[in-house]
């Protein structure tokens, strides 16, 4: 798994590439919590060149969203989504706690 | 039948997932069910070393994959502690984002996408998960 992270004014955009997985979860969770320890809760994850996401991929997503959240400062949202991923996170009801955009520049924009 | 055994770590896990794939194109299977069949043995590798053997590099996992016409069965065996599927409680995917627990996703995940799951426990043999995908589509 690779991570790349850019600052904008409004939020922080993560281009996630490769597998989150049980061997790369912690890595990614480090990667968010950087952000957020911050004071920053306003991040978009680029999922475009994302392979693969395990239930330890899902558990930071949905515990990073809680973070965010928190006193409304902020949120998690993903963008450019591939089919397999979507199906991983429509079966584990994700859907309906992250907002998704097809475009990262829409995403960015959101914020 | 075709067989790998892989130490109980996280990061051999990709071998693992490069070996069930390639299986998983033998038996025919299309690109998501593919996806779904990598996923499950992620899921089910992960439980082994989590909860069968109390953390990584505690013993192997052997994985064997037969191909029929009808799909492909995957047999995953380790030595690690007998686990109660039904101690999991299964996740409430509906639950707002406040009241969602992150743990209990892996098994209901092999659940929703293979077409059959079964855990045996043997005190002599250690512990096997039969897993099956059908060719049919099952989303």
């Amino acid at each position: 798994m690779e991570t790349k992270v850019t600052s904008y004014k409004h939020c922080d955009l993560v281009k996630t590439e490769g597998r989150v997985d049980s061997a790369t979860a912690p890595q990614f969770s480090e990667t968010l919590q950087g952000i957020t320890d911050q004071g920053r809760f306003k991040i978009v994850l680029d999922f475009g060149s994302l392979d693969f996401i395990s239930s330890a991929g899902l558990r930071v997503l949905i515990n990073t969203q809680k973070t965010c959240k928190r006193y409304n400062r902020g949120e998690v949202v993903l963008a450019s989504v591939p089919a397999n991923i979507y199906a991983a996170l429509d079966l584990s009801g994700f859907t309906s706690l992250f907002q998704i955009f097809d475009e990262v520049t829409n995403a960015v924009g959101y914020f | 039948m075709k067989m790998i055994t892989v130490p109980g770590r996280y990061k051999n896990l990709v071998e693992l997932s490069e070996f069930i794939r390639q299986a998983a194109q033998e038996a025919g299977l299309d690109d998501f069910a593919i996806y779904s069949v990598e996923t499950a043995v992620e899921e089910a590798c992960t439980n082994i070393i989590e909860h069968a053997y109390g953390g990584e590099g505690n013993g192997d996992i052997q994985c064997k994959c037969q191909v029929s016409d009808e799909g492909l069965t995957i047999f995953l065996h380790d030595q690690g502690k007998p686990f109660d599927p039904k101690s999991i409680q299964e996740p409430d995917i509906h639950a707002p984002l406040k009241k969602r627990k992150s743990n209990g996703l892996g098994l209901y995940i092999m659940r929703q996408w293979m077409d059959d799951v079964k855990f045996e426990f043997d005190p002599q043999k250690g512990n096997t998960l039969t897993m099956f995908k059908g060719k049919e589509k099952k989303r």
